[in-house]
């Protein structure tokens, strides 16, 4: 069975907020479903007793002292914007009518 | 023949010069220059380079009367590393006329040392690739080949300190792209333990294995670099509060009696010039007093698969934030009604290359609901597997080695077109990320072609110390580090 047909890329590009049609999408779908059918081969390792590793490190609930420190200038940050009128950057409607 | 430009030494050979005053800060950037400008052409090491910038810096610093561990000594920076005021885009449209307001944590370090910061190293796109040609401004080449990649992703910076564009470089390590273009390149580059370098200001690719480690033309001047950039940092709180050992006083340490692992490994696809090399690599540090002993690697045969789940995913996410507002690259959308949705699928697309869109799309498919058990949490499970493994094989040895890749340098084009085999070029240097242990790639041999071969040495985790002594006295006692690709 396909692991990626053109309809499921479909899906996932736009959950991941990329346009993906015609050839591209049939090339890349033939090439995420060779990628996947290769990964597939994890399914052989038992690892019924496993936990999984998000993180080698044993580091958890680090914590800083809570004291404000000063920010980046507005000004510096807003002129990365590609589009901005300090203090606010610019971005097309949000609300739809 | 060695050139005879400053460019061409090392940063421990510079340092007693630039601090006697014998040479300038000034003289070792004009040098650094005229190398560029004669060989950069051709190589494409660092995407652009400001001939004024670096001047004013050396100006400055002679000027300043400070003095540090670095005085003087150019660096190069990988594009991926934040630098205030200049250009950073991790070789991607999508970060196109970015200029972060700070500096990242390594490089702030580098310059309290006197450091001569020289952006900007060409890379693969976001660090996606082994060969630098997915590079949204164009391939770097090989010095000691122009028809082969440099490797990747830190391709630019291991072929500006092989080609002598550069004195020591930094690059970033996720699955093995610091250490795969030391290999190809012929010279040594070291991944740290995970949480041994500050990843804050590194623009991020996969969270939970990105290291920022130094590309250097000797053991001695990686040892030197380390020691700067490594430490403990508030602003990055998966950095790990632990001491920085002296890297230099480990290097002059007896390697008499330490126990070298040798693990039986896959051999797919390994050219057996590489295997002899190492073989070879082995038996030279037996003579120098060393124990060999054999030991297991379980499930280092799925670290591939492993790695393209758990890096994929996490770049997925951390790609998310490319999204035409904040900074970097917006397509001009069409407007109206659905006129957001339209801008970020217009920037995304528009601003992303083909290796990045496809890592994204497989990423989110690993993480998406009716996929996520089968693959993401499959692929973190074996993980611990492959963390297992190293434990028990470091419980038994001091140092394991193995080949940093499984070919010399290929063909530029060779590979671009079938991401899967390109893929399979990381198999000996993922497994180093996944357990978050140390790992350097030092020289130990030439193919028939004259291309440089690369011998991996991995330790247990903090153990940088025990790592470069190995590699060092392995150096010392072998010539393949001082052969060079030539002035051409």
């Amino acid at each position: 069975m396909s692991n990626a047909t053109p309809d499921i890329v479909k899906h996932v590009a736009l959950l991941a907020r990329l346009r993906l049609e015609g050839e591209a999408l049939a090339k890349t779908a033939a090439q995420l479903d060779e990628i996947l059918e290769y990964v597939k081969k994890l399914q052989a390792v038992p690892t019924d007793q496993v936990e999984p590793t998000s993180h080698v490190l044993p580091l958890s609930n680090v914590l800083r002292k809570d004291q404000p420190q000063p920010p980046l200038p507005n000004e510096a940050v807003m002129r990365l914007a590609p589009a901005s009128q300090p203090p606010f950057v610019n971005v097309p409607k949000v609300l739809e009518t | 023949m060695a050139s005879e430009s400053l460019a061409s030494k090392t940063a421990h050979e510079l340092h007693p010069l630039l601090e006697a005053g014998k040479v300038s800060p000034r003289q070792v950037v004009d040098d650094l220059l005229a190398r560029i400008a004669q060989r950069n052409p051709s190589l494409h090491a660092y995407l652009d380079v400001d001939a004024d910038r670096l001047r004013q810096q050396a100006d400055a610093l002679e000027r300043s009367g400070r003095k540090g561990k670095l005085y003087g000594i150019p660096v190069t920076i990988k594009d991926n590393m934040c630098i205030t005021g200049e250009h950073v885009t991790c070789a991607s449209r999508i970060l196109e006329g970015f200029r972060p307001p700070y500096d990242a944590t390594a490089v702030d370090r580098l310059k309290r040392e006197g450091a001569i910061i020289v952006p900007r190293a060409n890379m693969d796109e976001f660090a996606f690739g082994s060969s630098t040609e997915n590079s949204a401004f164009g391939a770097t080449k090989n010095p000691w080949d122009e028809a082969r990649v440099p490797g990747g992703s830190s391709g630019g910076s291991a072929a500006a300190v092989a080609g002598d564009l550069a004195v020591a470089a930094l690059g970033s390590d996720t699955g093995g792209s610091i250490r795969q273009p030391a290999s190809f390149c012929g010279v040594v580059g070291l991944k740290p333990t995970y949480g041994r370098v500050s990843r804050y200001g590194l623009i991020a690719f996969a969270s939970s294995l990105d290291q920022i480690g130094p590309i250097t033309k000797d053991v001695q001047d990686a040892a030197l670099i380390l020691s700067v950039i490594a430490g403990h940092d508030p602003r990055d709180s998966t950095s790990a509060p632990v001491g920085v050992p002296d890297y230099a006083a480990a290097l002059k340490q007896p390697v008499k009696g330490l126990r070298i692992g040798v693990p039986a490994l896959p051999t797919v696809g390994l050219d057996p010039q590489v295997k002899q090399a190492v073989e070879e690599a082995a038996k030279a540090l037996e003579r120098l007093g060393c124990r060999l002993v054999p030991v297991q690697l379980p499930h280092i045969d799925r670290s591939v698969e492993t790695y393209y789940i758990v890096a994929t995913a996490e770049a997925s996410s951390n790609l998310a934030r490319y999204d035409g507002v904040q900074y970097g690259f917006r397509a001009a959308g069409r407007g109206g009604e659905g006129a957001l949705l339209d801008m970020y699928l217009s920037t995304r697309t528009e601003g992303f290359g083909a290796e990045a869109k496809r890592r994204i799309l497989l990423g989110t498919y690993v993480l998406s609901q009716g996929y996520y058990d089968a693959y993401y949490l499959k692929g973190m499970k074996v993980r611990t597997l492959i963390k297992q493994g190293f434990d028990q094989a470091l419980a038994q040895c001091d140092v394991v080695v193995m080949p940093t890749a499984p070919t010399p340098a290929f063909k530029l084009g060779e590979k671009s077109s079938d991401p899967l085999e390109m893929y399979l070029s990381d198999i000996y240097t993922i497994s180093a990320n996944l357990a978050g242990i140390p790992a350097v790639s030092i020289p130990c041999g030439f193919s028939a072609d004259g291309l440089p071969i690369g011998l991996q040495l991995l330790a247990g985790p903090f153990k940088e110390d025990v790592l470069l002594r190995a590699a060092h006295a392995y150096e010392q006692a072998t010539e393949w580090h001082k052969r060079t690709p030539g002035a051409r």
